[in-house]
């Protein structure tokens, strides 16, 4: 083997997935190595971007993503071409399959300027009554672990990815299912409000439980009422607008 | 002294010019109308269509894959809105449910009938054949009727149709009535009659609503179906796919396979010498997955019974392959080991770092789950369009009833540049016994780059 091969054979290993070497078996895993070989189990920063977190997301979340990329509500050409030859069914088996792994988050990055993170934590957990600004927990939950079935935990991503989400949705590049609760939110926040948020949230560490709360909590001071909309997950009755989070309408 | 300085010779020539243009637009005018059907005392069904009409419609539309391209991506069943690219540019489909205003409800069936069998609109614009009236006209009208009444019976959507993105000339009137006068020739299907009824309803099927043509031919350059080669293979335009040949055997000719075999591959995607992938699994997922078997048959025994040319290779896809010595495209030089050659080439390691895991070190594949690359028609066949675009962006079987939970492939756009993945294609095509010309970057990088269809 000549040197250059070597070389050139090495440098492929650092910059490429790893190969698993285990045996092939008939099981979900091994039918959703499609999706790790660039998700990676904890996520991973790529030449275009980072490719989120995927184990321990709301399986409601997880499906209605995969529904937004085939359907044009999120734009990202690698993932609509593969979930295109997908059923609604089979998709909500990966939702499923993802949401149940558990996998330990990596330890958070540290953060940026003190006024920044500060004023980060501040919209995170008490919003801008002045804006009619909800918190982020209102929804999010308390711990921002996400609560189940549909409402994603913001811990354990990087301030980039976060910041990048929450413009795409400003830009209307990224969109929910209507009504779009965050389009919402987000047209209440400025840049710098969008990057307070990401670089506070990104320093996190998470809390020992990861899993997304059971239920919403309980309207705070500050409520702001806030329908959202999400797909009916395959295999129930069509569900339609979900009630406001916090409470009744 | 100039001819052109009398003006009795001037007025000649623009007199014989005028006339031969008035003959030739006769002509055309002519070719477009002839045979057409007859709208002027169409009316309205008196009653409304019994379940079974409209259950024959939708077994129909699904065989058509009408809602392939009249629904948009996140969109309403048949609103239409989807953009089909072209070289001459996007044309926009248009919105089929019954609303009266956006929709198709103030069509009569003779209406619907002379858009699938001439392809002109109930308003007497002629359609862009991006709409595969070329296939459809061969569809009877006891069928359009049955399709019509099962359109007629969803539900109504407000959505008024699309301006297409054509441009001039190819927007006129004009122009399309001469490409119609050049390539189209209506006319239901009329069966053979040395075949029998099943060969007969394959071809019908496959022939018209399955308008396979539309994609498994070559097109020229004024985008119409090269008819005369039947179904040799085409390059999907816009988006560098390549339909392969269903007639030979060295692409996707099905004539040394069982009926059972080729059932199972338009039935579930999938079938123990080969699965469909890219723009055939949405051929599979919303249509063939939902024909009858009985259908799916005929299509087969049609397809099965396509003329065929003679094999470039004197082996039959997937034959054993025990240890073979590999094939390279270059002479060895003494001393050098030649380029995609060999498991300690870079193709060779490439192989085994990324693909080994899946489809096996001798390419041996996993049965029902990933493909043999080994003795494959698909690694081998002369364009290499396809392998590049699955090496690029992955990709899954159809989800279908037959093979709900199928395996997928991942995306290596990031992960391997152009060189490499042209080494990489090339070390599969002349290993283990395969023997195919080697791949180059230039062909990875234009079908990396070349335009996809608005989907």
């Amino acid at each position: 083997m000549s040197l250059p091969g070597l070389l050139l054979a090495a440098a492929a290993a650092f910059t490429a997935p790893a190969a698993l070497a285990a045996p092939f078996e008939d099981t979900i895993a091994q039918r959703t190595m499609a999706c790790t070989a660039c998700h990676g189990p904890q996520g991973r920063a790529a030449p275009d971007g980072y490719y989120p977190r995927l184990a321990g997301k709301p399986v409601g979340y997880l499906y209605n993503q995969l529904l937004n990329f085939r359907d044009g509500r999120r734009h990202y050409g690698l993932m609509t071409q593969l979930l295109d030859p997908l059923s609604d069914a089979y998709l909500m088996e990966i939702a499923q399959y993802f949401s149940a792994l558990e996998v330990p988050y990596p330890a958070p990055l540290p953060a940026g300027s003190a006024e920044l993170v500060r004023r980060g934590r501040e919209l995170v957990m008490n919003g801008n009554p002045a804006q009619k600004l909800p918190a982020c927990v209102q929804c999010h939950g308390q711990a921002m672990t996400g609560v189940a079935p549909n409402i994603p935990g913001l811990l354990g991503l990087p301030r980039d990815y976060l910041n990048a989400q929450l413009g795409a949705w400003r830009d209307g590049q990224r969109r929910a299912h209507a009504p779009d609760c965050m389009a919402d939110v987000i047209k209440r926040l400025s840049s710098d409000d969008i990057n307070a948020i990401g670089t506070w949230l990104a320093a996190q560490p998470l809390p020992a439980d990861t899993h997304p709360a059971a239920t919403l909590p309980a309207p705070a001071p500050g409520y702001v009422n806030l329908p959202c909309g999400s797909a009916p997950l395959a295999g129930q009755a069509k569900a339609g607008t979900t009630a406001a989070p916090g409470g009744t309408r | 002294m100039s001819a052109l300085r009398k003006p009795g010779r001037f007025k000649v020539a623009v007199l014989v010019l005028a006339s031969v243009l008035a003959v030739l637009a006769a002509l055309v005018w002519f070719l477009n109308t002839r045979g057409e059907v007859d709208v002027i005392n169409a009316s309205m069904p008196a009653a409304p269509a019994d379940q079974t009409l409209v259950e024959r419609g939708a077994y129909l539309a699904r065989a058509g894959n009408c809602a392939g391209c009249h629904t948009a991506r996140g969109g309403e069943a048949y609103a239409g809105g989807l953009g089909i690219g072209t070289p001459f540019g996007t044309v926009f489909t248009s919105n089929l449910t019954p609303d009266k205003a956006t929709g198709i409800g103030d069509w009569t069936p003779a209406h619907f009938w002379r858009a699938m069998h001439n392809g002109r609109s109930k308003d007497g614009r002629l359609l862009y054949p991006a709409f595969p009236y070329t296939s459809y006209t061969k569809v009877t009208r006891e069928d359009s009727d049955a399709i019509y009444a099962f359109l007629q019976s969803q539900p109504a959507v407000v959505q008024p149709n699309r301006e297409h993105g054509v441009g001039f000339p190819y927007n006129s009137q004009a122009a399309l009535a001469v490409w119609r006068a050049l390539y189209f020739r209506p006319g239901t299907f009329q069966p053979t009659d040395s075949r029998n009824a099943e060969w007969n309803r394959g071809a019908y099927l496959v022939q018209g609503l399955g308008h396979c043509a539309a994609c498994h031919s070559a097109r020229n350059a004024l985008g119409a179906t090269t008819t005369g080669l039947g179904l040799a293979g085409g390059l999907i335009p816009m988006q560098n796919w390549y339909a392969p040949s269903l007639a030979s055997p060295d692409e996707a000719g099905v004539g040394h396979w069982s009926r059972a075999e080729v059932v199972s591959l338009l039935k579930t995607g999938v079938s123990p010498r080969a699965s469909v992938t890219g723009p055939m699994a949405e051929v599979v997922l919303r249509s063939t997955q939902y024909l009858n078997d009985a259908d799916l048959d005929a299509m087969a025994q049609y397809l099965q019974a396509l003329p065929g040319m003679r094999s470039e290779t004197d082996e039959p896809d997937n034959a054993s392959v025990a240890a073979r010595v590999p094939t390279t495209t270059l002479p060895p030089k003494s001393g050098t080991q030649p380029p995609g050659a060999g498991e300690g080439s870079v193709g060779g390691k490439l192989y085994a770092q990324h693909c080994a895991q899946c489809h096996g070190d001798n390419g041996q594949g996993v049965p029902n789950a990933y493909p043999a690359l080994a003795g494959n028609r698909a690694v081998t066949m002369a364009n290499s369009a396809n392998l590049v675009q699955i090496v690029l962006n992955g990709g899954y079987a159809p989800a279908t009833a037959g093979n709900p939970r199928p395996f997928g492939m991942p995306p290596f756009v990031l992960v391997l540049n152009d060189q490499e993945v042209a080494t990489l294609l090339t070390y599969v095509r002349q290993s283990w016994g395969n023997r195919a010309e080697a791949v180059t970057q230039f062909e990875v990088h234009h079908v990396k780059t070349g335009s996809s269809s608005q989907r």
